[in-house]
């Protein structure tokens, strides 16, 4: 009798680590989207100090990489251990090697991946099948799970099968659609798991472990005469695996009621047309074929389960002996091959079959293609896959052809009708359009969880995200209803639209996929009374055209009131069941209740009533908009998504991205091989900010601190002559420049209002108090939407004033006379008030016109590299930073490559300007290589001179003899000649961690590179990991009982080479000396390593509160400033500079401002009090240590 | 042998120096010192509603500042097991100090919705607690909250206390009330066991240096003592309430002062900040021979002796006092006198 489990809403990530965590012993982690959830929940369990299935505590490991965590699940393997590991993408290219390994010795393992997207023409954190196929011939199996529930079941069969058949496993899912949808599953409890698993076959395991009671050797090197038979000789455990798989499914069934297949097919008996597939696009695919088969097609999907080892004769049987065309569908892109993995596979396997015993049942196929879909979570949705069906019925059906996109160039892809719809009606589709943080997505996943767990209904939740990190909005796709509901696609046609922000209607078009009398509910100060008046013309249309029933609520004022800020999910969360009547109110209401206790309770008695304050208070709040059909359509315009004034390539391309319809993006649209334009924020206005500063020119003392701190470059400062102001607009504001150097010009400071974030770190950073009202600053936060207009006007105007001349002679190594260069790295989609892109702003400043810049995967790459819009910039005169993002783990080499050529460049053109010596004249060359370029004014005089020798050069090609052949060769490389810069930047996750190999040899190497490290002190884009750069008794992810080790000190191993110059800086604590060893850096001509301490909100701080948390943190003497400059030993001095001074507060006063330290006091208070005394003596100790060695 | 004992809201105590609210009760530690150094009862630091209401906002504030708007990114700490938010970690150092020590503990509770005055002194009975304190720490800053409105305040909370909760409770007042006498008296009637004189505000300070208001703490001097020992002679016998005097209380002299007003306990916490614990032993050391040296044999025989009703001259704790301070009066030359 089999055990059904009651039902649970998981995310796929959980199903499987739920699994994996139970089987394990132990468990090597490194986080990498989307599988960084496994990794999460099984250290939070382990420290919470849940059992496996045999009763003891997982140890579970964070690695320095997903190769270093490869590498120990090997270890712990051959010594005995059941031992797992979580990985996608990048990171399980890693772990190649190593599978290999572990496969050659027939070692029972199961890694689980959520599969996602390799880095190629760009990266792409979204699912597809890219990662696990460059796995296929390490020898694992390979299990696909298309759906939540398969996920859990096969994290099982997995386990059991590996146990069985000693080949390791790959269990498979598709990474976001798959690990982070949420849907309603049965879980396996301990009991389903203890029958499945065979301890014999665990003992046997451990019986091969290495033990030096009886010892043997693995990982010998082999010759010629042996090693091919050595790889032959495991074939029979192969050959085995697929019996012993079905034998586990089979037994699985006896005890779960689920019954699998290694190759389940679904659909007509008779089908005379059969997509192959594997992944959750296949479940789309049965649904599909069922709709069809329903109005008379013949259609199914086989669909693939047991990738590796490929069974021929278990697939050939799957297939029904009717079919006559079979479409193989690949989520995966093999350029160049003869057909994508799954294709050729089953390629191989027809043709198998007609040469074999079977040929009589693929006798009548006369048509085998293979198409690609689904790349980068591309959407793969019914109409797709009747596209794909209609596709077969042709005579000769187009082979390699692609679905979900329009193939222009090659015209490879398959057109299909976007309106077509299988949904049933009873399927209940709402959608949630939320702003990042408010809690919409937390809320809809607890509508999830009471739907799913307290009523009948199937459900499912599935949430989109922005790639900005500020401002960013969601959208929450759920659906429920009587049936399973197996579509693992956005909502095309939704019953129910929340727009959680009113603003929403102008940026995008939210009721776009609302359904024929769809109900709409908005969040908005506008009453029942304007609010339609109010709304867009597009807006306004659709809701007359397509019948829709409008609700409103002013959530922001029912949250307000309850004392819950801007948290309004809550409200709209009760609207939703109110109006949606998926449940009878009161019923709705004390579930909802049920929930925020569930969810806060932990938080604190007073978070769950203000919850409830705001559950009580919502529904006399809640009312419907009366629109008559006949009202006017009269509502504001859209404003352009670009302005007028954009590149071409921005309005035809960027402008698509960012309405969000990039989807529609032709192939021939897209660059060939990942090169974008740069400067490319500033056509994105964003209007985030709530709230913007506004400049007092009466207060202000030019000193530029708000400049250089803007997290987002959006203050900028300009000296210029004062007739310029006769066409300024009229609130432009300016005052008398304070500048003995530039007498008698005019000085104004200028905010970019459409681009700034709010996050008003410059009102922090502004020393001046007004004399009258000491909390009035120089620069003062107010409400943007009055002031939008203006001082976009006012933007327009102060873009047209004149850029500071470097040639000029103003010594720009301090910040009043920075904050006057022009920034090449502006409106970046940080998160508001980022820690980190005030220095990146800095360099782009001080060096960006003459710079490369490789960029370590991470944050920095993100919101300095993610499409549609990026932030690193160019000047007037089109010169600006050139960027390019490799890895994670290789950035420091790619910038060491980029040096190399740039040195052999500058080598090559000093080589033949000798050469050309006498042409170009003696003089001229001799003022090209001896130019001192040691400051601005060397530089722009340089590239003068370069620029003329271009143009002598380019006539001299334009003859025939042999100066010609070196004046071409030389015109190539002739940049080089002016002062290049490479920066290699990233944060702490790649140079303390994954990096760090690279990075020492790097620094090691001496050339001429500069390394910033962005030292947030955690992997902030996957969401706080601890890295080695984490401090000692912080909390973060992989760390949840606080860190126990103290933070690597980076500084001081790069000090021990004595020839890297090495800085420490704060710039919230002390902007000079960052400026400074900035300037020192860049100056030295060697190696070059600043470690900047970079605020974050994983630290648990509001960000305004970041120049003073860094100013705490040199003032506990945490962080010292220190500035290690290798040309002073030459000088006879000590070449370590502190910059900072001896403890004034204690480190408890700096650490207990941030929730990574708090939080521990909060949970285990004794252990963090032991923590705290450790790191104050780490942190003196640490001091002591600096101060003696400059003292030396 | 000197009767040193005193009893406070029917409380027997050995004498009557008691610790009141420090830090140096915040921990069971702490507790046990104060104990060994002679404490005869223990007030607990106050249970702020409004400092739990604040961490568990704060707590949820980070937990969720940033989650949910970033695929990579959907949270950035880990779920811990618990969090402490409330307030356990109070109720458990109850619990620990009445088992580690034999003296009364004292809880002291603000306040400031009324259910959770109600719910939270429950919980504190529950725990153990010998006694409550009420610590009404109140600023009416709002120009709109009438001198009424503030005392009915005081009144609802300690009737829906009392009500509550079955061990003794005191009042900690605040000296800001136009009709301090006849605050006093509805307090008592309320049914206060006892009357704590005075609360001390920590009034903010400014930073010239950086234009800012800070909190500032500054520790009581025995200058302070004055206020609440006028009060506490002028309300003995007058109300029903037990008097306790805190604030200012440093030395032996400024006991015996309180005592005399008719203090049934004198509070303090300034001085056992300053010296340490073992200054209640001194304090009691003393005390003890002063008495003796004045053939005092009992603390209940001082008890009140110089309170209002016992004096010669009554009017000297109203308005003539004061006139007779001002009047006497002169500046010195050498400013010793009011460097103190």
């Amino acid at each position: 009798m089999a055990n059904l489990r009651p039902y649970v809403t998981l995310e796929g990530n959980e199903a499987a680590a739920s699994v994996a965590y139970r089987c394990s012993e132990v468990i090597a982690i490194y986080p990498i989207t989307p599988s960084s959830g496994m990794s999460e929940m099984s250290d939070q369990w382990m420290s919470a100090g849940k059992k496996n299935l045999w009763g003891t505590v997982p140890v579970v490991q964070e690695m320095q990489s997903e190769g270093g965590a490869a590498g120990a699940v090997h270890g712990a393997l051959q010594t005995g251990a059941l031992a797992t590991t979580f990985t996608s993408s990048q990171g399980l290219l890693l772990m190649i090697p190593n599978m290999h390994k572990i496969a050659g010795e027939l070692t029972s393992a199961v890694f689980h991946v959520a599969a996602r997207a390799l880095a190629a023409q760009g990266l792409s954190i979204f699912g597809d099948h890219s990662d696990v196929m460059q796995t296929r011939s390490a020898g694992w199996g390979m299990l696909f799970g298309n759906s939540g529930q398969e996920v859990a079941d096969f994290a099982a069969i997995s386990f059991a099968s590996t146990l069985e058949a000693r080949v390791p496993f790959l269990h498979v899912f598709d990474g976001f659609r798959t690990s982070s949808e949420v849907t309603k599953l049965r879980p396996l409890a301990d009991e389903d798991l203890r029958a499945l698993i065979d301890d014999k076959l665990i003992r046997a395991h451990r019986a091969r472990a290495l033990n030096p009671e009886h010892p043997v050797m693995r990982g010998t090197a082999q010759n010629p005469d042996m090693y091919f038979q050595g790889r032959e000789a495991s074939n029979p455990f192969y050959l085995a695996t697929p019996t012993i798989v079905q034998g586990v499914m089979d037994r699985f069934a006896a005890i779960t009621g689920r019954q699998y297949q290694l190759f389940d097919y679904e659909g007509a008996p008779d089908a005379d047309r059969v997509i192959v597939m594997m992944g959750s696009g296949a479940e789309a695919v049965g649904d599909t074929a069922a709709y069809l088969n329903a109005r008379g097609e013949k259609v199914g999907v086989v669909k693939v389960h047991l990738f590796r080892p490929f069974s021929v004769e278990h697939f050939i049987q799957a297939l029904p002996p009717t079919v006559k065309a079979v479409a193989v569908l690949d989520r995966c892109k093999e350029p160049g091959s003869a057909g994508e993995p799954l294709y050729q596979d089953i390629a191989t396997a027809i043709s198998e079959a007609r040469f074999g015993a079977l040929q009589g049942r693929v006798a009548g196929i006369r048509a085998l293609v293979g198409g690609r879909y689904g790349l980068s979570s591309k959407e793969f949705t019914p109409a797709m896959i009747k596209a794909v069906f209609d596709e077969l019925k042709k005579d000769t059906p187009k082979n390699h052809f692609t679905v979900g996109i329009n193939d222009d160039v090659t015209f490879t892809s398959l057109a299909f009708d976007p309106a077509f719809d299988i949904e049933p009606a009873e399927t209940v589709r709402a959608m949630f359009w939320g702003l990042g943080a408010d809690g919409t997505v937390g809320a809809n996943k607890n509508s999830i969880k009471i739907i799913g767990e307290e009523t009948d209904n199937f459900a499912q939740g599935y949430f989109v995200y922005d790639s900005k990190k500020s401002g960013a909005r969601t959208v929450s796709h759920l659906r429920f209803g009587p049936k399973p509901i197996r579509a693992p696609y956005l909502i095309a046609k939704a019953n129910f639209i929340g727009v959680h922000q009113f603003g929403f209607f102008e940026r995008y078009n939210v009721l776009e996929t609302a359904a024929q009398g769809a109900v709409v509910l908005v969040n908005s100060p506008y009453d029942a009374s304007s609010l339609f008046a109010r709304l867009p013309k597009r807006a306004q249309k659709q809701v007359l055209d397509k019948k829709l029933r409008v609700y409103v609520i002013d959530a922001y004022k029912v949250a307000e009131d309850a004392g819950m800020g801007n948290r309004i999910n809550t409200v709209m969360q009760v609207c939703f069941f109110a109006i949606s009547g998926v449940l009878p109110r009161d019923e709705a209401i004390a579930k909802i209740k049920e929930a925020i206790r569930k969810t806060y309770y932990k938080r604190g008695e007073a978070v769950v009533q203000k919850n409830y304050a705001a559950v009580d208070r919502t529904l006399e709040y809640l009312v419907e908009v009366p629109i008559p059909a006949d009202s006017p359509i009269n509502g504001p315009e859209l404003p352009p998504i670009v302005p007028a004034e954009a590149p071409a390539f921005v309005k035809a391309v960027t402008a698509p991205m960012i309405a969000g319809e990039g989807d529609l993006l032709p192939v021939s649209a897209i660059p060939v091989d990942g090169t974008y334009p740069t400067g490319t924020t500033q056509w994105e206005r964003r209007n985030i900010a709530q709230d913007i500063p506004v400049w007092d020119p009466d207060l202000c003392i030019q000193c530029g601190k708000c400049v250089l701190v803007c997290p987002h470059a959006v203050i900028r400062a300009k000296v210029y002559d004062g007739a310029l102001l006769s066409e300024a607009p009229e609130t432009f504001k300016a005052t008398d420049a304070r500048w003995k150097e530039m007498p008698n010009q005019k000085y104004s400071l200028q905010v970019a209002v459409e681009d700034c974030t709010g996050c008003a770190v410059c009102v922090e950073a502004c020393p001046v108090k007004d004399k009258s009202a000491v909390g009035r600053r120089a620069i003062n936060m107010a409400e943007q939407r009055p002031l939008r207009e203006p001082e976009a006007e006012n933007w327009s105007f102060f873009k047209t004033l004149p850029e500071i001349k470097r040639e000029e002679g103003l010594n720009f190594g301090n910040v009043k006379n920075a904050q006057l260069l022009q920034p090449l790295f502006e409106f970046s989609g940080a998160c508001a008030g980022c820690g980190e892109t005030p220095y990146l702003r800095l360099i782009s400043a001080l060096v960006g016109e003459r710079a490369v810049v490789a960029n370590a995967t991470g944050c920095s790459s993100i919101y300095g590299g993610n499409l549609p819009t990026t932030p690193w910039a160019q000047n007037k005169a089109g010169r600006g930073p050139a960027w390019s993002n490799s890895l994670f783990e290789d950035n420091a080499e790619f910038g060491l490559g980029m040096r190399l050529t740039l040195d052999k460049h500058h080598e090559i053109a000093v080589e033949h300007l000798g050469r050309l010596s006498a042409v170009l004249g003696e003089d001229v060359v001799k003022a090209v290589l001896e130019a001192d370029q040691s400051n601005d004014k060397g530089i722009v005089e340089q590239r003068a001179r370069v620029a003329a020798l271009k143009l002598t050069l380019a006539d001299l090609a334009r003859g025939k003899d042999e100066n010609a052949t070196l004046a071409t060769e030389l015109l190539d490389v002739a940049d080089a000649l002016v002062r290049r810069s490479v920066w290699i930047v990233g944060g702490d996750g790649w140079a303390y961690d994954i990096g760090f190999g690279g990075l020492d040899h790097v620094l090691a190497s001496g050339r001429n590179v500069k390394v910033l490290v962005m030292d947030t002190e955690v992997y902030s884009n996957t969401g706080g990991q601890a890295s080695k750069a984490t401090p000692l008794g912080a909390v973060a992810k992989f760390a949840a009982s606080g860190k126990a080790v103290r933070k690597k000190d980076l500084g001081m191993l790069a000090m021990a080479y004595g020839n890297i110059y090495v800085a420490q800086i704060a710039m919230g604590a002390n902007d000079a000396q960052t400026i400074k060893a900035i300037a020192e850096a860049e100056a030295y001509d060697g190696p070059a390593l600043i470690i900047a301490y970079s605020p974050c909100i994983a630290h648990g701080i509001d960000m305004v509160q970041s120049l003073k948390q860094s100013k705490l943190a040199v003032d506990s003497t945490y962080w010292p400033l220190y500035r290690f400059d290798p040309r002073l030993r030459a000088a006879g001095k000590n070449p370590l500079q502190l910059d900072s001074g001896p403890a004034k507060i204690a480190f408890k006063d700096y650490a207990n401002n941030e929730q990574r330290y708090r939080v521990l006091a909060q949970s285990h208070p004794e252990h963090a009090d032991a923590l705290m005394k450790m790191a104050q003596e780490a942190v003196n100790e640490h001091w002591k240590r600096y101060e003696e060695l400059a003292k030396a | 042998m000197i009767d040193l004992s005193t009893t406070f809201m029917g409380l027997k105590l050995a004498h009557p120096l008691v610790p009141s609210a420090s830090p140096l009760s915040r921990s069971l530690d702490g507790c046990k010192k104060l104990e060994d150094a002679g404490a005869p009862a223990i007030v607990l630091p106050s249970l702020f509603e409004e400092q739990i209401e604040q961490e568990s906002h704060s707590l949820n504030h980070f937990m969720s500042y940033g989650a949910e708007s970033f695929n990579e990114a959907t949270t950035y700490f880990p779920e811990m097991v618990t969090y402490n938010t409330g307030p356990d970690h109070y109720l458990d150092l109850i619990q620990a100090a009445k088992k580690a020590t034999h003296i009364p503990i004292i809880a002291s509770l603000n306040g400031v919705t009324d259910g959770t005055w109600v719910d939270y002194a429950l919980r504190i009975q529950q725990a153990g607690a010998d006694a409550l304190e009420l610590n009404v720490y109140y600023i009416p800053a709002d120009p709109k909250v009438t001198s009424e409105q503030v005392e009915r305040r005081y009144i609802d909370t300690l009737f829906h206390v009392k009500r509550t909760v079955s061990i003794p409770v005191s009042v900690k007042m605040s000296p800001y009330f136009s009709a301090v006498g006849n605050m006093a008296k509805r307090l008592s009637d309320s049914g206060a066991n006892a009357l704590v004189l005075f609360n001390r505000f920590y009034q903010p300070d400014f930073d010239l240096e950086n234009y800012e208001v800070v909190p500032h703490l500054v520790l009581s001097s025995a200058d302070e003592l004055r206020l609440p020992l006028r009060w506490i002679a002028i309300l003995y016998k007058r109300v029903a309430a037990d008097l306790a005097l805190t604030t200012g209380v440093h030395s032996h002299f400024d006991a015996i002062k309180g005592i005399m007003a008719g203090a049934s306990v004198t509070m303090m916490a300034s001085e056992l900040l300053r010296n340490g614990p073992r200054r209640i032993n001194e304090i009691l050391h003393d005390l003890r021979g002063w008495m003796e040296e004045r053939e005092y044999v009992s603390v209940r025989q001082m008890r009140g002796s110089m309170s209002q009703a016992h004096v010669r001259n009554p009017a000297m704790f109203e308005r003539a006092n004061y006139m007779k301070a001002l009047d006497s009066w002169r500046p010195d030359p050498i400013g010793t006198a009011m460097s103190r």
